[in-house]
């Protein structure tokens, strides 16, 4: 077998409902890719579409610099669970 | 001469997708690559699905079951053609197997869906909407094979094998439309042969009857799982 490729494979579950990555696939060419990825992620009824993306036209991105722990700009920045419980005191639902 | 029943008409094709999906099955684990393993494990489910439905529709013409038309009988009264039967662990010898049977197959297919009888119709009509990813999977690993010398020579070899194994899958009558279809899109003359016909046994499928039958064989009164 001469060198396949590989495709990233998104699936649909039903109508409306957003793309997600089901994963991937290694074929020979775009037919084969077609033909297996029908097989894999589609036969059972699991999917009312596919997406078949080549590996290479995928842009990684997987380097996020924070130099300066600008950590006030993470969720999970603050701590808030001490004014939580002082604002609950004055709108008088504390609980338990 | 009275019309031919709807035994006679489905039990041929039935038997040759059955068998046909089990020599199929045999690559399952073993096939060239993974994707390929899966894609021809479901080709080879999905004609023991035909068989299934076909069997189901005899079954009721003769008071009898799927299963025991499928597993209850006698080897010599299987009429699959000689063509499925052959066991060929070779890629090369597979997919041609697969290319001649998927085109007989569809001409076979098409004259049984303009049938006059609403249920063989509706049935060949059923089948051939799973057939259609079955030929575009013959269709790409033969243009696979012959965009290389080494593909197109291991190829035409087990061609030239199993060609009259091919023409016995069809009636005499439509033996001249295989080999058109084919000649055609192999770019290649293919030779006089003497076609290897339904009644004719090969060696190799006693063994797979034995597996096939075994277990019903062993709970006669019916498996439940």
């Amino acid at each position: 077998m001469t060198a396949t490729r590989v495709w990233e494979v998104f699936r649909r579950e039903r109508a409306g409902a957003p793309m997600q990555h089901a994963g991937s696939i290694a074929a020979p060419d775009e037919r084969f890719a077609e033909i297996y990825a029908r097989e894999q992620y589609g036969r059972r009824g699991e999917s009312e579409a596919l997406w078949l993306v080549p590996r290479g036209a995928v842009a990684e991105i997987d380097d996020f610099v924070d130099e300066f722990d600008l950590k006030y700009r993470r969720v999970d920045g603050y701590s808030i669970k001490e004014r939580l419980r002082e604002a609950r005191e004055r709108a008088g639902t504390v609980e338990g | 001469m009275p019309a031919p029943s709807r035994a006679d008409i489905l039990l041929p094709l039935a038997d040759d997708e059955l068998i046909v999906g089990w020599r199929n099955s045999e690559w399952t684990g073993i096939a060239p690559f993974l994707e390929e393993d899966v894609a021809f494990s479901s080709i080879a489910q999905n004609e023991i699905g035909h068989a299934r439905a076909l069997y189901e529709i005899v079954a009721e013409e003769l008071g009898s079951t799927a299963d025991a038309l499928a597993y209850d009988r006698p080897l010599d009264e299987y009429r699959c053609a000689p063509l499925v039967q052959l066991r060929r662990m070779d890629w090369a010898a597979t997919i041609a197997r697969h290319v001649l049977y998927e085109t007989a197959d569809a001409i076979r297919i098409a004259s049984l869906a303009a049938s006059d009888d609403p249920v063989v119709a509706g049935i060949a009509a059923r089948i051939d909407r799973e057939e259609v990813y079955h030929r575009m999977h013959a269709e790409m690993w033969l243009d696979r094979l012959l965009a290389s010398t080494d593909g197109r020579d291991r190829l035409d070899h087990a061609l030239d094998e199993l060609w009259p194994y091919g023409l016995g899958v069809l009636d005499e009558g439509r033996r001249p439309e295989l080999r058109r279809a084919l000649e055609e899109r192999l770019d290649r003359a293919l030779p006089d042969v003497e076609p290897a016909v339904r009644g004719r046994y090969e060696p190799e499928l006693a063994e797979l009857h034995d597996e096939m039958t075994s277990v019903r064989r062993s709970a006669p009164a019916g498996a439940r799982w």
